[in-house]
């Protein structure tokens, strides 16, 4: 039982760590717009992106090309986890606002 | 308003193509009809309830929200189509058996509808709350209700056409193989729904992606296009899929032919007879 806790302790300490060493990057959505355009993040490196919405719209971020969505709410911040991605660029898009909200990922 | 119906479109033909499979699955069970219906009124009060509440879901589970729910809707579904393909099985063996004991059918029917009513209503659940969220978005900025009121019927219209297309499509494959097919159809839309759902919780960083991109097909068929996401509601397919995507996909295929296996002994083709002879006469 106790190794068992001990276990339990060891694994949450290393998800922690795990989470703790994702570099983070911003995305501002805005007039219904991202802010920047092209986001340069790593090549073959996990990224946390923050997705916040200064919108008084609901919009929904998404990528066919890195496989994510998630629908961001008015004047909200969501968190995905991206990659690791091979070197490239990586369109991205507000599923709810097509004609203006797009983006490119560049992984470098 | 040509965006509008465009985006009402992909979501309402994601959910006519599950309930379109759930309806053939279920032909000739009677109050079929019904079970359906409840099942797609459901989904939609239960839509409006989510994007109502959409923001106390999302900042759930310290920002994961989201993901863990629909993650759990899916996986939901999935055990609901799974327990109604291997409990099928089953009774098509117990059918072979004891033919003439038709009221035991009509109720083993009607047990296995109430799941799949549960698996329509969650279909229309998740991808009507994201209309409703979309619709509520462009109110809010000022689009007319001509033009939304046009483009949501659009969309609607456009998506059940193409699952009515897809029904009246699977009802002319022979009665002889036709509830294999289906079957075979039910445990390949589980196995995509999994599939979804780890893509979900590779994204909140509750599992490890085990390789990010296995392959990349969406040179040929990308996830965006009309087609893909067809196939990826029919079939679970993904241009970049993680490996472990292909990993809930594969376990869910390999435990729903085991249990299939194990719990229906008679060969299929013969079940599907026995099915569809106590279908013609209990409707």
């Amino acid at each position: 039982m106790k190794r068992l806790f001990l276990g339990a302790l060891l694994a949450l300490a290393t998800i922690a760590a795990q989470a703790a060493d994702v570099p983070e990057y911003k995305l501002v959505i805005k007039d219904h717009k991202f802010q920047p355009v092209e986001l340069k993040v790593p090549a073959d490196t996990k990224i946390k992106l923050v997705v916040s919405n200064q919108d008084s719209t609901p919009s929904e971020f998404e990528s066919h090309e890195f496989n994510r969505e998630k629908i961001v709410l008015p004047n909200s911040t969501v968190t995905v986890f991206v990659g690791p991605l091979g070197k490239g660029s990586y369109k991205f898009f507000d599923d709810f606002h097509q004609d203006t909200g797009n983006g490119v990922l560049i992984v470098e | 308003m040509l965006g509008v119906a465009l985006l009402v479109f992909r979501e309402v033909l994601e959910a006519a193509l599950v309930v379109s499979i759930v309806c053939a699955a279920t032909r000739g069970v009677v109050r079929r009809g019904a079970f359906v219906g409840g099942g797609i009124t459901l989904g939609v009060i239960g839509a409006v309830l989510v994007a109502l509440f959409a923001g106390t879901i999302a900042d759930m589970a310290s920002g994961v929200g989201q993901e863990l729910f629909n993650a759990g809707v899916l996986l939901a579904a999935v055990a609901m189509i799974g327990w109604h393909v291997i409990w099928m099985s089953k009774h098509g063996r117990e059918l072979a058996k004891h033919m003439q004991q038709v009221g035991q059918a009509v109720r083993a029917g009607s047990s296995s509808l109430s799941m799949l009513l549960a698996v329509v209503a969650l279909a229309v659940l998740r991808e009507g709350s994201e209309v409703v969220l979309f619709l509520y978005g462009m109110a809010a900025s000022g689009t007319g209700v001509a033009g939304m009121g046009t483009g949501l019927a659009l969309g609607v219209v456009g998506g059940v056409a193409v699952g009515f297309a897809l029904y009246f499509g699977l009802l002319r494959i022979p009665l002889k193989y036709f509830f294999s097919a289906t079957n075979g159809l039910l445990v390949l839309l589980a196995a995509g729904l999994a599939s979804t759902a780890a893509r979900y919780l590779v994204q909140a960083n509750l599992l490890p992606a085990l390789h990010n991109q296995l392959w990349d097909s969406s040179w040929l068929l990308s996830n965006g296009s009309i087609p893909g996401q067809t196939l990826h509601i029919l079939v679970g397919y993904d241009a970049q899929p993680s490996g472990m995507q292909m990993l809930f996909y594969a376990a869910i295929v390999a435990l729903l032919l085991a249990g299939m296996r194990l719990f229906g002994s008679v060969p299929p083709r013969a079940a599907a007879r026995a099915t569809v002879e106590t279908n013609r006469s209990t409707a």
